[in-house]
């Protein structure tokens, strides 16, 4: 058989149009890495230990030392959607590591010879990096409930903390993901995740208002995405729970940077297997 | 007729090294195509240039009649490939990566379902196709790797030496495997190696890799001709690269077919 006659042959089966491609493609990206915590979940029951350890030692102490102001709203009730972001972003930071780990083993070369987009690729580990946070938010919700946290449990709202806590990790997994694309070994990686994750963590509303931060930290926390999450979390999460911001400030800051992180992280996936 | 493979001065450059140096060869559709030579010779930085994975430096290659920079997609939807690392997830069922590899490619469900279990068939793997794959044996995941990469029928399969870190057993399974592909979807295959039975044993032709350059090309029987009566592929491997197999390698490339050959052992 010759190319000629193989190439005049009829494709087999027709190709769906780019925008249904890429829905389809990312689904594939993010349903394989979902099924992988469905085989093994150790790494999730893991990552919920320190949640659960911030609401019920941290929180717990503070809240009786009466010592960081939080108005009419009880310090548990502040600290607990700070507790969920910061979870999410904890489990969504490392998320690269899983990055070059397929990159060592050449995992990552079967995607990217596929004929996926590069941004279907990456917006499916990302959307996987989303997911997997809302496992921490329902340990979050648990412990929160029965150390009588506040909780607000209408349908709405739960959908929309849902929302948020999906989006502020895909956004954190993605920059993960740019990082390891840009550091390309785990040691590195473990080094810059560690510096990372702290100034992100206290250069934000999560576990005290901004407005007793000093003026360089303040002005910090305004451009940190995780302030917008905690943000919209506090006035959808708590029942007396009060937004600094507009609410569609919060979503709108939290899906833009997500959208730039997968644009720059599109660009430099492929490097990863030169 | 046209080449399934055709590269035309193909350059690639990393820094001042030049790793794969103005190569112009054709392979041709059908065709059992090895590329040899020692590690460091420039042969995976080829074939990532082929399948997209790297731009080249300069010089062009039509992989399929698709041009590997202007037609990216079209190649990828052309070829398979089978990473000289591991392609198949370990957290994964066969059959899981199977599926996954189907639906990149779009092949529709039902089609899907049916050539997943035709290829664990062909592979012999169908009693294991629910198994994670980090429980499989070296062999079983070169199987697994290559049935993924002729999921959707490709014109040609790219194979970065496919028996590294494999007992003589499984070695000659992954033969036999490739062989009867070959024999029954009329795939080009272009593999690399730097086992001198295995091109013997595979190819139809064979070209020899030194420090980036095509040094030879021909077929196995009449390259050895050349070098004199009685020559194997082995003095004609030594004859134009100059150095003793054992020898190539940096820290890095051992290091990594160390790991490789641990792994799938």
């Amino acid at each position: 058989m010759t190319s000629l006659e193989r190439a005049a042959r009829p494709a087999a089966w027709a190709e769906p149009p780019a925008a249904v491609r890429f829905v389809l493609d990312a689904w594939t990206v993010a349903e394989a890495e979902l099924q992988k915590l469905a085989h093994d979940p150790t790494e999730l029951l893991t990552r919920a230990v320190q949640p659960i350890l911030w609401l019920l030692v941290f929180g717990q102490v503070l809240a009786r030392a009466r010592a960081i102001p939080t108005g009419q709203l009880g310090y548990i009730d502040f600290l607990a959607p700070g507790v969920l972001a910061q979870s999410a972003l904890f489990s969504a930071i490392f998320f690269g590591i899983a990055v070059i780990w397929e990159r060592d083993l050449g995992v990552l070369h079967k995607y990217l010879v596929s004929p996926a987009s590069r941004i279907s690729l990456v917006t499916g580990k990302a959307l996987a990096g989303g997911l997997r946070a809302l496992v921490q938010a329902a340990v979050v919700y648990v412990v929160a409930a029965l150390i009588g946290v506040h909780l607000q449990l209408g349908i709405t709202q739960l959908v929309a903390v849902a929302v948020v806590v999906v989006l502020g990790a895909a956004g954190f997994a993605t920059f993960s993901l740019v990082i390891a694309c840009l550091v390309r070994t785990r040691e590195r990686f473990m080094g810059i995740g560690q510096v990372l994750t702290m100034p992100l963590f206290f250069a934000s509303s999560a576990v005290y208002p901004i407005a007793l931060m000093p003026g360089w930290l303040q002005a910090l926390a305004k451009v940190n995405p995780l302030t917008y999450q905690v943000d919209a979390l506090r006035s959808l999460m708590v029942s007396g729970g009060t937004a600094t911001f507009p609410i569609a400030l919060d979503f709108g800051v939290l899906v833009f940077a997500l959208v730039v992180l997968l644009a720059i992280a599109a660009r430099l996936y492929p490097r990863l297997a030169m | 007729m046209p080449q399934a493979i055709e590269t035309r001065e193909l350059t690639r450059r990393f820094g001042r090294v030049t790793a794969v140096d103005a190569l112009s060869l054709a392979v041709r559709p059908g065709e059992v195509f090895g590329l040899l030579g020692p590690n460091g010779a420039g042969k995976t930085t080829t074939i990532k240039m082929l399948i997209t994975l790297l731009p080249p430096t300069s010089g062009s290659a039509t992989v399929s009649g698709y041009d590997v920079i202007a037609d990216q997609r079209l190649v990828r939807r052309s070829i398979g490939y089978v990473p000289q690392l591991l392609s198949s997830d370990g957290a994964l069922s066969a059959r899981e990566n199977l599926d996954i590899s189907g639906r990149l490619y779009h092949i529709p469900s039902a089609d899907r379902r049916t050539r997943i279990s035709e290829a664990l068939e062909f592979m012999g793997l169908a009693d294991v196709g629910d198994n994670l794959v980090r429980t499989f044996s070296g062999g079983m995941i070169r199987r697994l790797e290559i049935a993924q990469a002729m999921l959707h029928r490709p014109e040609i399969l790219f194979l970065d030496e496919p028996t590294v870190g494999l007992d003589p057993v499984a070695r000659r399974a992954v033969w036999e495997h490739v062989r009867r592909l070959r024999d029954r979807e009329g795939t080009t295959i272009l593999l690399t190696t730097h086992y001198m039975d295995e091109a013997a044993e595979l190819c139809e032709r064979v070209g020899i890799m030194h420090l980036g350059k095509l040094v030879a090309l021909g077929t196995p029987e009449s390259l050895a001709a050349e070098v004199g009566p009685a020559a194997t592929l082995d003095d004609v491997f030594t004859h134009y690269t100059g150095s003793d197999l054992d020898e190539g390698g940096t820290y890095r490339d051992v290091a990594r077919t160390r790991r490789t050959a641990r792994r799938l052992g």
